[in-house]
């Protein structure tokens, strides 16, 4: 029996007995007790109590009412944190990296805004109960590839539908914005053929992005005059490409514009600005650091990472990528900390780990993966902390969650009391101890040759 | 300066027990040997590269540097059984079995990525093959004495030579054309042909074994014995036969994992180490039994097909198996944190602190037949040491020195940011490079290539070999 399976074992005691048999996630009244609440937006809690009915959080604090027939849970020596978010990933989207079949991020063309992310999400993808399980219980899944790949959308990790999982309604439109300089598609070179220059590409590039979004704004107004009064126009043609673009140009969606380089990012403040574009978050920025002060003037937020990155330079000291995100929120840049992975969303924690060791310090860290994006997705008034009304997304750990050896004992998504387990747990639970249930040995090796 | 004041300078250096650069004292440091536990408040001498006192208020040889270690932790220098750093080429993809190619060949000592391992703790790396061959090149097992221009100073000398071999997805879509990106139809296109290559080519190293020994034997009274036709690549089987060449073996399935174990039974050879193996977890048992060690990734998974019933917690269930195992990188960007990498296995199965520790210093030691040397802090060992600033298995520890044979090569405060050896051209401080990130695990070690290099511009990648 390891240590960890007589925790949750343990803990698996506290959870009435009908629960434990099915492992069936359930909405219901339950009652963390005694434990550690890290509220993030209001301190430190000890020996508090949070009680969750339904689909929200209804009391939190130490003298708190227990309602009648609540479930209890016995949280002493735990603590209690707001569930995770991932300010960038591609769960949901892919099941096995290289398998092409199980691959939907990206759609062929450069300009497809039109490809909803939350289309293509397969609730049931096995990296999604291997992410929760490590106290994340909300992501940003996004298309990649063109420049306008698509639209992003925030997840929660528990539902067997898209509608049952899109956190907060939260949807954003992607655009990588055009890389400046040699560096770019690897594969370009690869391919052979003529040479690439580099700076045509990118003015090619660049006047692809102006000319559709010329294109966009006379779209919406063309669109939008049809729309108020359509009596001797003609309608508009159908562009579901153009009709993506509009809740961007009407500020009522946000752009997620995917930028890192030094170059690239002051070029995508500029052309936001010239745009006026004010709904905007930049994402990846791993060379925020360089033009900090930049992006704080700007008030442009940064979905920052991973950490766990080389530096994007070989003249660059070896930790600038730990780093980045501390020194971005030090010339104050609003910041939340994206893995940017895909089934290894898990590791978020541990970059917010590295960030917070090499400069961030653990409270901001905390918040980049809590409140920071919530409110940088304006969904905070639902998630990112531990307060009276919110959803009860939270989990139950034995120590600070981004400590490589604390164990997640608990999960909460939407009330739902989401059960510890993921195909990684099976398989460990099965092979640990792989042959002792068998009465006759079989010679170990070798087989009949 | 006259002379006197010369001789006297001179004096004065000779009394003082001449001090190498090679020399160095830690004080009052908290050690992780690894083989004999945790010492608190304790000082390590390192004189000429090796380790010669552990213990407390050691007296200090005049002149040598201290290093005031307290407060922190000092462990051995971390060592990475499997990279492609520091090298120029990878894959030698034209034949299932190239066993006559070395990396020892492409050694790239200017290699920046040798300095980032280092500031990651790492001063061995065990610097491979790639796995496009069922029967690919031999590794170089190198120290990172960054700074030189000598391929020849990185090497660890007198390690054991290794060879790469590859079982499943990689070596049947380069060679057998399936899926796409192969080079043609040859076999191996399955796992069975990946059977048969090896038995062919263990079979025909035997037989021209057999001859040389024959040969030689023979030579001894008849001078006018003929010798058998030389093969460079039989040669090398031979040495893998004799049990002179190290096999480390990339692979992943349990199935493919019993069958080589089953081929080297029946040629009898004995040292096998599995590379990556994220289905070892499965057959852990029979690794246990034939004496095999793993190599594994602390996380990876999904990938790709092969790993797509993987376990988080492999690393962990094979130490409970009684397997020497050991966490590895297979990354210029992971093998920075590969402190971090063998933490996970203490959330991902429970490991205490010295079997963490012990899959990245003593057990990767085991593996590449350098244990006598490295892998613990014990007298008599090389000088390869690291310093961290707070425990190495926190996720907020960081490393503030590194040691190779005694030498400091990496300081947290005093290095200059920008350390290239080689700076071209067309690689000015303003050039944007990119950066390697966990996701670069999907394209695999198929076509490592150090792209980049040949260009100039320091950044090794991975090309997709779709």
């Amino acid at each position: 029996m390891t240590v960890f399976y007589s925790l949750v074992l343990a803990f698996m005691m506290l959870i009435p007995q009908s629960q434990q048999q099915d492992q069936k996630a359930r909405q219901g009244t339950y009652a963390i007790t005694n434990a550690r609440i890290e509220t993030v937006s209001d301190g430190t809690i000890e020996n508090g109590t949070v009680v969750i009915e339904g689909d929200r959080i209804i009391a939190v604090g130490i003298n708190v009412a227990i309602p009648e027939g609540a479930q209890l849970i016995d949280g002493s020596g735990m603590h209690v944190y707001p569930g995770m978010i991932d300010s960038g990933t591609s769960l949901g989207l892919v099941e096995v990296g290289s398998v092409a079949e199980t691959n939907d991020t990206n759609e062929v063309g450069e300009v497809t805004p039109h490809m909803d992310a939350l289309t293509a999400v397969n609730p049931n993808a096995v990296a999604i109960p291997v992410t929760r399980v490590s106290g994340i219980t909300t992501v940003i899944t996004e298309p990649g590839g063109g420049l306008l790949p698509g639209t992003a959308a925030a997840i929660n990790l528990f539902g067997y539908t898209a509608e049952q999982m899109h956190a907060g309604d939260v949807r954003m439109l992607v655009l990588q914005f055009p890389r400046k300089g040699g560096f770019g598609n690897f594969r370009r070179f690869r391919g052979g053929g003529a040479a690439r220059d580099p700076e045509a590409e990118y003015k090619k590039a660049m006047d692809k992005l102006n000319e559709i979004w010329d294109r966009a704004s006379l779209y919406q107004k063309i669109a939008a005059a049809y729309a108020a009064d359509p009596s001797g126009k003609t309608m508009p043609v159908y562009a579901p490409e153009m009709d993506a673009i509009t809740p961007v140009l009407t500020g009522d969606r946000k752009l997620m514009v995917k930028v890192d380089g030094e170059k690239d990012i002051l070029a995508a403040i500029n052309w936001v600005q010239e745009r006026k574009l004010t709904n905007v978050v930049f994402s990846g920025v791993s060379e925020g650091w360089r033009v900090a002060d930049k992006l704080a003037e700007a008030g442009i937020a940064c979905l920052v990472g991973p950490m766990l990155a080389t530096p994007t330079r070989g003249s660059d000291r070896y930790d600038r990528a730990y780093a980045n995100i501390g020194l971005m929120a030090d010339a104050g840049v609003t910041v939340a900390i994206r893995s940017g992975e895909t089934e290894n969303v898990r590791n978020l924690a541990f970059n917010a780990g590295f960030a917070a060791a090499y400069g961030m310090g653990k409270e901001a860290a905390l918040k980049a993966v809590t409140l920071g994006p919530a409110q940088i997705f304006g969904i905070d008034a639902d998630y990112g902390s531990i307060e009276v009304g919110k959803k009860a997304n939270l989990f139950l750990s034995d120590g600070d969650p981004f400590e490589t050896s604390t164990n997640i004992l608990a999960l909460f998504i939407d009330g739902f009391n989401v059960p510890i387990e993921s195909r990684h747990l099976d398989l460990y639970q099965e092979f640990l101890n792989r042959d002792e249930g068998r009465l006759q040995p079989v010679e170990v090796l070798p087989a009949d040759h | 300066m006259n002379r006197f004041t010369l001789i006297c300078a001179a004096l004065v250096f000779l009394l003082a027990g001449s001090v190498s650069a090679q020399d160095v004292l830690f004080r009052n440091a908290t050690v992780l040997t690894i083989t004999d536990g945790d010492l608190e408040n304790t000082d390590v001498l390192v004189s000429g590269g090796i380790i010669t006192e552990i213990g407390s208020n050691i007296r200090a040889p005049r002149g040598i540097t201290e290093v005031d270690a307290t407060g922190k932790y000092l462990m051995p220098g971390i060592i990475d059984a499997h990279s492609h750093i520091a090298l120029t080429s990878v894959n030698e993809g034209s034949s299932p079995v190239t066993a006559e190619v070395s990396m020892e060949d492409v050694v790239n000592p200017y290699h920046l990525g040798i300095y980032r391992a280092l500031a990651g703790g790492v001063t061995t790396s065990h610097t491979m093959h790639g796995s496009a061959n069922v029967i690919g090149g031999q590794n170089e097992t190198i120290k990172h004495r960054f700074g030189t221009k000598d391929p020849d100073d990185v090497r660890f000398e007198g390690a054991p030579r290794t060879i790469k071999f590859a079982l499943g997805e990689n070596p049947t879509r380069v060679h057998g054309n399936r899926g796409s990106g192969g080079t043609g139809a040859i076999v191996p296109a399955t796992r069975m042909g990946v059977e048969q290559v090896l038995r062919g080519s263990f079979e025909n190293g035997k037989r021209y074994m057999e001859a040389w020994d024959a040969y030689t034997a023979e030579a001894a009274t008849n001078p006018r014995a003929v010798p058998p036709a030389y093969n460079n690549r039989l040669e090398v089987m031979a040495d893998i036969l004799r049990g002179d060449v190290l096999v480390h073996c990339h692979s992943y399935r349990a199935d493919e994992i019993l069958m080589l174990t089953r081929v080297f039974n029946d040629y009898e050879v004995r040292k096998i180490t599995f590379q990556h193996a994220n289905e070892a977890f499965k057959v852990a048992p029979e690794l246990a039994a034939y004496g095999a060690y793993a190599s594994v990734f602390a996380d990876w998974w999904s990938y790709k097909f092969e790993v797509y019933y993987s376990t988080s917690y492999n690393a962990a269930i094979l130490m409970r198996n009684g397997v020497v195992t050991s966490i590895n990188s297979d990354s210029g960007e992971l093998n920075r944190h590969l402190y971090h990498e063998a933490a996970k296995s203490q959330r991902y199965g429970g490991l205490n602190d010295a079997e963490a520790l012990s899959m990245i210093t003593i057990n990767p030691a085991i593996q590449l037949g350098i244990q006598d040397r490295v892998g613990s802090i014990e007298i008599g060992k090389d000088g390869d040491l690291t310093l961290f600033d707070g425990h190495p298995l926190s996720v907020y520890a960081i490393p503030a020195m590194t040691f190779v044979d005694g030498i400091k090569y990496f300081d947290r405060f005093e290095d200059a940011d920008d350390m290239r050896l080689q700076i071209s051209p067309s690689a000015e401080i303003g050039t944007f490079e990119g950066q390697i990130t966990g996701r670069d695990h999907i394209h695999d070690e198929t076509e490592v290539l150090d792209f980049f290099e040949l260009f100039g511009e320091d950044i090794l990648t991975t090309i997709d070999s779709q």
